[in-house]
C-alpha cells in the first residue's frame, strides 16, 4: 500500500521537531499534568469519596480513591493525544503553514503525519506516566502490574492521536473541534468506566461504554494497576491495537487529501 | 548546455478548473529562469510541481533527470524552495529554523550549524541568529526563506515572488544575492509580477497567462520582438488626438486618462501632433518588458 510505504524514518525528524518545541517550554508543560490528578485525587478520592466507601471491582474492593486512580492515568493519555492532534496540528498545519515547509524537503506528507500522531502518543506517554507518578505515590497503583501502564499510556496515546488527527483532516476551521470533543470526548471522559464501575450501568448501556475507545484504555490499566488480568483484558488489548491500525491509516490518507491538490 | 528542468506537455487540472495547459520548457544549468503573468496565470502550481507539493494531471517533468512522478524525495533532496507564503517556524529561533530544516534534509548537526551561521552572514542576518520569527521584519523574513532554501546546498533554487511586499532596500539587497548565488553556478527559477525584476535577473523567461505559455525568450529580444522601441505617453490627450492617431496607422492603446502610441519614431511624431493639436503633456519613454506584458495579457484585472 502506497500510503504505508510513504512512511520513512524521516517522520522522526518530524517527531524531534516537535519535541524540541516542547522541550524549550518544559516547566510550563509538565507541571499541569503532575498537579491536575492531585486535584481530582483530593477533591474526588477523599472528598466525594468519603460519601461512597468501597467500590466493588471484579471481585475486589476498593477505597474509591483507588478506583478513581487508574481512571486519570487514562483520561490523561486520551486528552494529551487528543488536544495534540486536533488544535496543535491543526495549528501547524493551517496557522504555522509548518507542513508545506516540510513537504518541500525530503520528507513525505505521510512523514509528516506520521510523525505528528507518534508526538502525540509521545506526549499521552509522558503525561500519563507523570500521571501515574503521582498515583504510585499516593499508593494507589501496584508493583508490578503498574510497571506496564506507560506502554498502554503510549498504545492508547496512539489511538486517540489518531481519531483526532481524522478529525484535523475533516473540520472546516479550528471552532469545530468543539464538536468531537462534546459528542465524544466528553461522554467517553464520564462513561468509560473512568468515574464508576460500567456494571452499575443497565446492560445496554454497559454494551455502548464497550464500543468507546477509552473504556478499553481504561480497563487495561486499571487492571495493570490491581495486578488482575483476565481474557477480557486481552480483547481490549486487541480493540486498542485494531482501532488503532485503521484509524492511523484513516487519518494519513484523509490528511493526503487535504494537503495534496 | 546540460537542460535540468524539463516540462512535455505539463498540464494540472482541478475538478473543471486547468491551472496549467499543456505546456513545454526548458531550463538550463546555471541560468536565472523567470515565470511571469498575471494573478492566477499558473505559475506557482508549475513551482509547486517541480518541487514535487503537488502531483502533475498529466504530461512529463523531469528534474535533474529524475521524474517528478516517481522520485520526489530524491529530487526534493537536491533543490531550495523559497515559498511566497511565509512559512517559517514560528515556535523557533532564526538560528534554530535553519539547524531543524536541515535535519529534514538528514544533514549532521555539526555541518548544519556551521551552514547556517555561513547562510545568516550571507543573508545579512547573522545579528539576527538568536532572535524569535514574529520580531523580524518582512524583509528579513523573506532573506531568512531564501537561507534556509539554500541549507542543503541546492542545484536548483526555487524563488516564488522573492521580493513581493518588500521596501527597495531589501530588493534590491535580495536581487544581489541571486546574482551572486548565480556566479557559484546555481540554477535559479523565480516567478514575479514585477517587470523591472524580471529585466534585471533573468537569462530567460516565459509570460503565462490562463495556463498557458504565451511568449519566450531573453527579456530584451522579447521587447524588440513585441514591442516598438520607444513608448509615446500622451496624457489627457485632446478630443481629436486618438482618431488622429488610428487614422495614421500606429499601434495606440487608451489607458483611462492617458494614449499609449507604440512608434519606433515617437520624436518624429510628437511634433506632428504639437503642430496640429494642442497637447498638455506627453513623454516619451524607452519600451519595457511591462509593455510586453501588457499588451500580450491585457490591461484587465485579473482577480
Amino acid at each position: 500500500m502506497s500510503l504505508l510505504s510513504n512512511i520513512s524514518r524521516r517522520s522522526l525528524m518530524v517527531w524531534r521537531r516537535n519535541k524540541d518545541v516542547f522541550f524549550t517550554t518544559w516547566k510550563t508543560n509538565f507541571l499541569p499534568p503532575f498537579f491536575e490528578p492531585i486535584l481530582y485525587l483530593v477533591a474526588m478520592g477523599l472528598g466525594f469519596g468519603i460519601l461512597i466507601g468501597k467500590v466493588e471491582y471484579e471481585g475486589l474492593f476498593v477505597e474509591y480513591a483507588m478506583f478513581l486512580a487508574p481512571g486519570l492515568v487514562a483520561i490523561s493519555s486520551m486528552y494529551s493525544a487528543f488536544f495534540e492532534c486536533t488544535y496543535g496540528s491543526y495549528v501547524r498545519m493551517h496557522y504555522q503553514k509548518t507542513f508545506d515547509a516540510i513537504i518541500a524537503t525530503p520528507l513525505s506528507i505521510e512523514d509528516v503525519i506520521a510523525g505528528e500522531m507518534l508526538w502525540g502518543a509521545t506526549k499521552s506517554f509522558l503525561n500519563s506516566t507523570i500521571v501515574l507518578g503521582v498515583v504510585v505515590i499516593a499508593g494507589l497503583a501496584w508493583f508490578p502490574g503498574m510497571l506496564f501502564v506507560p506502554f498502554i499510556g503510549f498504545l492508547s496515546g496512539l489511538m486517540f492521536a489518531s481519531i483526532a488527527m481524522i478529525f484535523t483532516a475533516l473540520v472546516p476551521n479550528i471552532d469545530s473541534f468543539n464538536y468531537p470533543f462534546f459528542l465524544l470526548i466528553t461522554p467517553m471522559f464520564l462513561f468509560s468506566g473512568t468515574f464508576f464501575p460500567l456494571n452499575v450501568l443497565p446492560e445496554w448501556g454497559q454494551w455502548m461504554a464497550e464500543i468507546l475507545p477509552l473504556t478499553h484504555s481504561t480497563r487495561l490499566i486499571r487492571d495493570l494497576s490491581y495486578n488482575l488480568f483476565s481474557w477480557v483484558d486481552v480483547i481490549s488489548l486487541l480493540y486498542i491495537v485494531l482501532l488503532t491500525a485503521i484509524t492511523f491509516v484513516t487519518a494519513i490518507a484523509l490528511m493526503r487529501k487535504r494537503l495534496i491538490k | 548546455m546540460k537542460v535540468v528542468v524539463k516540462a512535455e506537455n505539463l498540464t494540472k487540472r482541478y475538478d473543471s478548473f486547468t491551472a496549467v495547459n499543456s505546456i513545454n520548457f526548458e531550463i538550463n544549468e546555471g541560468e536565472c529562469f523567470g515565470f511571469l503573468g498575471p494573478n492566477g496565470a499558473g505559475k506557482t502550481t508549475v513551482m509547486k510541481m517541480i518541487y514535487c507539493a503537488s502531483p502533475i494531471t498529466s504530461g512529463n517533468l523531469f528534474v535533474l533527470g529524475l521524474d517528478v512522478e516517481k522520485k520526489s524525495r530524491e529530487i526534493k533532496a537536491l533543490i531550495g524552495v523559497a515559498p511566497q507564503e511565509n512559512n517559517l517556524d514560528p515556535d523557533f529561533t532564526v538560528l534554530k529554523n535553519l539547524t531543524v530544516y536541515a535535519r529534514y534534509f538528514g544533514i549532521e548537526k555539526r555541518v548544519a550549524e556551521k551552514r547556517a551561521m555561513e547562510l545568516l552572514e550571507f543573508m545579512q542576518l547573522e545579528e539576527k541568529a538568536d532572535v524569535e520569527i514574529p520580531e523580524l521584519s518582512g524583509g528579513m523574513k523573506r532573506r531568512l526563506i531564501i537561507a534556509r532554501a539554500l541549507i542543503n546546498d541546492p542545484k536548483i533554487l526555487i524563488l516564488d515572488e522573492p521580493t513581493t511586499g518588500l521596501d527597495p532596500q531589501a530588493r534590491h539587497l535580495i536581487w544581489d544575492k541571486i546574482r551572486e548565488l548565480r556566479k557559484f553556478g546555481v540554477t535559479v527559477i523565480l516567478t514575479t509580477h514585477y517587470m523591472d525584476e524580471a529585466e534585471r535577473l533573468c537569462d530567460r523567461l516565459v509570460i503565462m497567462d490562463q495556463g498557458k505559455i504565451i511568449v519566450e525568450g531573453h527579456p530584451r529580444d522579447l521587447i524588440e520582438r513585441h514591442s516598438s522601441k520607444s513608448v509615446l505617453e500622451i496624457i489627457d490627450p485632446s478630443p481629436g488626438v486618438e482618431s488622429y492617431l488610428r487614422d495614421s496607422g500606429l499601434i495606440i492603446e487608451k489607458g483611462s486618462d492617458r494614449i499609449y502610441v507604440y512608434a519606433d519614431n515617437p520624436q518624429q511624431l510628437l511634433h506632428e501632433l504639437n503642430e496640429k493639436f494642442f497637447l498638455q503633456h506627453a513623454t516619451i519613454r524607452a519600451s519595457t518588458l511591462e509593455d510586453v506584458f501588457l499588451k500580450l495579457t491585457g490591461r484587465g484585472l485579473r482577480d
